[in-house]
């Protein structure tokens, strides 16, 4: 084994105990985190398997293998913000949501306390 | 049976205008004997705007956080889907839109079986009359309209409009959260309403600012258009 082997999987299963952490703590949701175990276990795989990239990269016709892994990486990257995005936007209206619906309970609990006040 | 209006007034910091606004209002409707409330949505202003809207004779909103106009108005029409209103007007809380105006909006509801009345600058071309990019942009809207919906709304930006309890179910589900004006008219004509303009003058604001500024009109051209756009598609095509 290789030093920068060691250096890859020692990172890899580091972030992969920092996320199961994160889920057990509560910080991070396990729909949110499914992507994120996803990644690391490539990383933990081809960092076992070094010629893996070669072989993957010749089977898809890109000459260098590296191309590959930033090509991956890059597009795996805007699909997650994507969907982040989308979070984002359901996350706004339901945030929206609530606040008019409080605003409307407020204003009738205060008309049903003044009510209450006068009788 | 006399029927109930509300007035819902959106209000962001108009701490200044808003008590002019909501007591024009109140004597406008006693005046002329409708049956009006006035609905103040506080769109979480920093200034003592809820302060001055407790003191007056209203339906104070008070919004916990800032949703912007959109959001704001949605939140009266809510409120008055809610209480049973058969109509809500919504009328700026900058004094833009003067009270003695609202009879003129009202009756081409009453009188002429419209679902939608929109208060217009441009058909009698009285009164304020806005600045010029902003007509620029307001006469690209009636293109786009004519051009998407086949109806001319000669004045689509103008917040100055009333519509129906039928009205009031479709937006308390849908309505847009930036410069909904525009964006609502395609909603109301593809779900088949009817829709009115009638000639109103309307006056320079009395306080605070605009909601949009001088450099996001550009965004305000963009989004709105992809906003129309993909409302017309989506209302469009999925039946």
């Amino acid at each position: 084994m290789v030093k920068i082997q060691i250096i890859a999987i020692t990172i890899s299963l580091l972030f992969l105990l920092y996320i199961v952490r994160l889920i057990i703590k509560g910080k991070l949701r396990e729909e949110y985190s499914i992507v994120w175990i996803v990644c690391t276990l490539v990383l933990i795989v081809f960092s076992f398997w070094r010629d893996g990239l070669e072989i993957i990269a010749q089977l898809v016709g890109v000459y260098e293998a590296p191309n590959l892994v930033f090509t991956g990486a890059i597009f795996a990257t805007f699909v997650y913000l994507l969907h982040l995005s989308i979070v984002v936007s359901k996350l706004h209206s339901q945030n929206k949501q609530l606040a008019q619906e409080m605003a409307i309970f407020k204003e009738e609990m205060l008309k049903w306390k003044n009510e209450q006040k006068n009788n | 049976m006399t029927k109930r209006i509300a007035a819902i007034v959106p209000a962001f910091n108009e701490e200044e205008a808003i008590a002019s606004v909501v007591n024009d209002i109140n004597a406008m409707g006693k005046a002329e004997g409708l049956a009006i409330d006035v609905v103040v949505v506080n769109d979480c202003s920093k200034d003592n705007t809820s302060k001055v809207i407790a003191g007056l004779q209203c339906i104070a909103l008070n919004l916990p956080i800032n949703l912007g106009i959109g959001g704001a108005v949605q939140t009266g029409f809510k409120y008055a889907l809610k209480n049973g209103y058969d109509y809500a007007i919504q009328v700026d809380g900058d004094g833009q839109h003067p009270a003695s105006e609202i009879p003129k909006i009202v009756n081409a509801a009453f009188n002429g079986g419209y679902d939608v009345v929109i208060g217009s600058r441009f058909i009698s071309n009285e009164g304020f009359q806005s600045s010029t990019i902003r007509r620029v942009g307001i006469n690209y809207f009636k293109w786009l309209n004519r051009l998407l919906l086949g109806i001319v709304v000669h004045d689509s930006t103008s917040g100055f409009r009333l519509v129906n309890k039928d009205v009031l179910k479709v937006v308390s589900d849908y309505y847009p959260d930036e410069y909904p004006e525009p964006e609502a008219i395609v909603v109301y004509s593809l779900k088949k309403f009817k829709v009115g303009e009638v000639a109103v003058s309307m006056k320079e604001r009395q306080g605070g600012v605009s909601s949009i500024g001088r450099f996001a009109s550009v965004y305000y051209m963009f989004k709105v258009t992809l906003a129309i756009v993909f409302t017309f598609t989506r209302m469009k095509f999925r039946k």
